[in-house]
């Protein structure tokens, strides 16, 4: 045999043997013929943790199983979206029926790659109408292009808390409304510590916590993408007027080096060292959540909640603020897609476990019926995100078919520019329309 | 039936036997994911949908539209260069201490090679407790002396040293192969030197150099190949200086401060298993194997060169 024919066979064995394999890379499908009467165990996979929480889940799960007695639940928790999108890739056994997350940003991404069944066959089966039962915004932000792979299970407004004990001390009656009143009472709240502080009136270093760009910048209503779905940060003025108040923040009250440096000396947000806790800051960017825990840590200051301000020439909108929310759905992996969807239909859209749910975790309820039902939280500072939630003006995120990748790009893009290293503000935002629409031509098929 | 087979044909399958656990191990490990890679480099790819092919769409993506690749490739060049030859540098001096020193010698060779043993993940994050601006010991000391400490993992002009810090912290690894290596050099050949009257660094230059040049070399190389795939530390001491709270739901970018520790493999990983962008994770996995490739292949010649030149 000549020598030559060897070295020749064996790669293309493995280039061949490759492609095959790589060709048979595609994760397994499920199907909707099962038949919910019948005794199933589903799995449902959820991202809440705290103990408070979990028991607040469970306790649902018990009250569905009581309704749907041939239906067992099992529950994963602490489940993050990394995990959601790598595991349905995978595909197996142990996949998840039901699933949630707790960010709208991946929406799309669920959507349009089909990991999330569409679930408008299952509610035109069972006939419910889901124009009437959940807010437009929320419905909104659960679907992309027509596609509806996801429904609100709980929402989550953002708005201000303050502390009162240090308003009342540096002679502020009232919280801030308009973004100039806001730079003017963070540069009093804030108290010079040596080189250091000993409380920032408002820290807006996007890196704070839930301080993420998109969230302020929210109160200024901006559009991120036209209806070609290009980016256009850079055709719209609110994106130069949001950068400029971030800065105006940060020089009324040491620059943003000073700041920074304070920020990493915080402890865990979700801990006792939190800084608005501990009384590091008077005024807090956050969501309806932190109540409860403010209220469980016993917070050793008064505080209140209000909308975050809007911009000056926007007084009309105050009331305003970032809506997100969790989100739940049916695995494209599942075998008992109709069992899968008799507990999503349960959570997402049973009044009174919606009502229940939300009081226990202190989230915002998101269909119709229980924001205005007589069994919420009477606790007015709740019901300040209630407010929020319902005003008009309130944000949601545009969703993208390669999930929050704008986010992050923007995200990335404001932690540059806050550290005052973007030269040019309006060049450094083209570039980053630029990157934006390369993302998502490079999601497309 | 029994078949019968030619003389050659059954050494052929004898030799294949004895290869086979290589070639299997080859072939699965490295050659099927080295073909796969270069087929899902030409393929739009999300992990669900079946692949299409885009051409040379993800290598355009990567090297026009993919912002984060040039610090990424920056960072790994930088700390492949000044990393390995300060890891280097330092592991052969501290050979060199532990070999020279009379009393309490394991003591020294004990306490220098601990470090190596602390969890990547551990150490980095204890690193980054030590070196907090705000409230670490680090810069609480300096302070007392007058010093106005840097902000370290939170300065992108300090975040990459603070690394090569750590990696001299846990240089035992080194120290131990210098060590053996220094050991090994025949005691005659000093001896001899003595009798000539050399000094110090003649016996360095003559006597030990020599001797250690291919463990060297396969420090510079082991050094080079480990740091291109650079992940865990720079990944760890981000996340945790950032101090951003990574909630069930949220993506953030790695790389913190200003992407100055980003390197190549954590695009890799962000690309492929976060954005779901096999063919641009793909693409960067071919880029840095190049890479790594040229440089191994560059410095193996350099090194039958100074094998020669000893001969």
């Amino acid at each position: 045999m000549p020598r030559w024919r060897i070295p020749l066979r064996a790669p293309v064995l493995l280039t061949a043997a490759g492609l095959l394999l790589a060709g048979c890379a595609n994760p397994s499908t499920g199907s909707a013929t099962d038949d919910p009467t019948k005794p199933v165990t589903i799995t449902f996979w959820h991202g809440w943790s705290a103990e408070g929480e979990v028991k607040a889940i469970d306790d649902s799960i018990a009250r569905f199983e009581k309704a749907h007695p041939n239906i067992k639940v099992k529950s994963v928790g602490n489940v993050s979206d990394a995990t959601v999108n790598q595991a349905l890739r995978a595909g197996g056994d142990e996949a998840p029926d039901v699933v949630s997350s707790f960010t709208t940003n991946n929406v799309g991404q669920y959507c349009d790659s089909g990991m999330w069944a569409d679930l408008d066959p299952f509610m035109k089966k069972t006939g419910l109408d889901k124009k009437k039962i959940f807010p437009q915004s929320l419905l909104d932000y659960t679907s992309y292009q027509g596609n509806q792979c996801a429904l609100p299970l709980l929402a989550d407004a953002f708005g201000m808390y303050y502390n009162k004990d240090a308003f009342e001390k540096a002679g502020i009656t009232h919280p801030p409304k308009t973004m100039s009143e806001f730079v003017a009472d963070a540069k009093k709240l804030t108290v010079r510590s040596g080189n250091s502080y000993q409380r920032v009136g408002f820290m807006p270093n996007f890196r704070l916590y839930q301080n993420s760009p998109d969230r302020l910048f929210a109160q200024w209503g901006p559009t991120y993408f036209d209806k070609d779905g290009a980016s256009r940060l850079a055709k719209d003025p609110a994106t130069y007027q949001f950068f400029g108040t971030a800065k105006k923040l940060m020089d009324a009250q040491g620059g943003y080096n000073a700041l920074e440096r304070f920020r990493t000396s915080f402890g865990d947000e979700m801990s006792n060292q939190n800084a608005f806790l501990s009384g590091k800051l008077a005024m807090h960017l956050d969501g309806e959540w932190r109540g409860l825990m403010l209220n469980d840590s016993k917070a050793k200051f008064d505080w209140d909640v209000a909308p975050l301000p809007v911009p000056d020439d926007q007084p009309e909108t105050y009331g305003r603020g970032y809506l997100t929310g969790t989100v739940a759905g049916i695995a494209h992996s599942s075998k008992h897609q109709n069992a899968a969807w008799e507990l999503v239909k349960f959570l997402t859209t049973d009044t009174d476990q919606v009502v229940k749910f939300a009081n226990a975790i202190h989230n915002v309820p998101s269909t119709n019926a229980a924001l205005t039902s007589p069994k919420l939280d009477a606790d007015p500072k709740f019901r300040t995100f209630l407010d929020i939630a319902k005003n008009k003006y309130s944000q949601v995120m545009p969703p993208s078919t390669n999930g929050g990748m704008y986010v992050v790009q923007l995200q990335d893009f404001s932690y540059t520019q806050e550290a005052g290293r973007v030269p040019d503000l309006k060049a450094g935002l083209k570039r980053l329309d630029k990157l934006i629409d390369a993302d998502t031509l490079q999601s497309q098929n | 039936m029994a078949i019968a087979l030619s003389r050659p044909a059954r050494r052929r399958l004898r030799t294949l036997g004895f290869l086979s656990p290589w070639l299997i191990g080859f072939s699965v490990f490295f050659a099927y994911p080295l073909l796969a890679t270069v087929y899902f480099s030409f393929m739009h790819y999300n992990q669900i949908k079946a692949p299409t092919f885009v051409g040379l769409r993800n290598w355009k993506y990567v090297f026009q539209d993919m912002p984060l690749f040039g610090p990424a490739l920056w960072n790994t060049l930088w700390l492949v260069v000044i990393m390995v030859a300060l890891r280097v540098v330092f592991g052969l001096s501290l050979g060199l201490l532990v070999t020279k020193i009379k009393t309490g010698v394991g003591f020294f060779r004990t306490a220098f090679y601990l470090p190596y043993l602390a969890p990547p993940v551990a150490a980095t994050v204890a690193f980054v407790f030590l070196l907090n601006p705000g409230t670490g010991p680090v810069n609480e000391v300096l302070s007392k002396i007058g010093i106005d400490g840097p902000n370290w993992f939170n300065d992108p002009t300090w975040a990459k040293p603070s690394l090569v810090l750590l990696s001299l912290w846990g240089i035992g690894d080194l120290m131990v192969i210098f060590m053996a290596a220094l050991l090994d050099v025949p005691k005659e050949q000093y001896e001899a030197a003595d009798l000539d009257g050399a000094g110090a660094f003649a016996k360095f230059r003559y006597v030990t150099w020599p001797s250690i040049t291919p463990i060297v070399m396969f420090a510079v190389v082991t050094g080079v190949v480990q740091t291109m795939q650079y992940y865990t530390q720079a990944l760890v001491a981000g996340k945790i200086a950032s101090g951003v709270s990574i909630g069930p739901g949220s993506v953030i970018q790695p790389g913190y401060p200003d992407h100055s520790t980003l390197t190549v493999p954590q695009l890799v990983y962000s690309m492929g298993f976060q954005n779901f962008n096999t063919g641009a994770a793909c693409v960067l996995s071919l880029v840095l194997f190049a890479i790594a490739m040229a440089v191994t292949m560059l410095l193996m010649r350099k090194r039958s060169g100074l094998l020669a030149a000893e001969d």
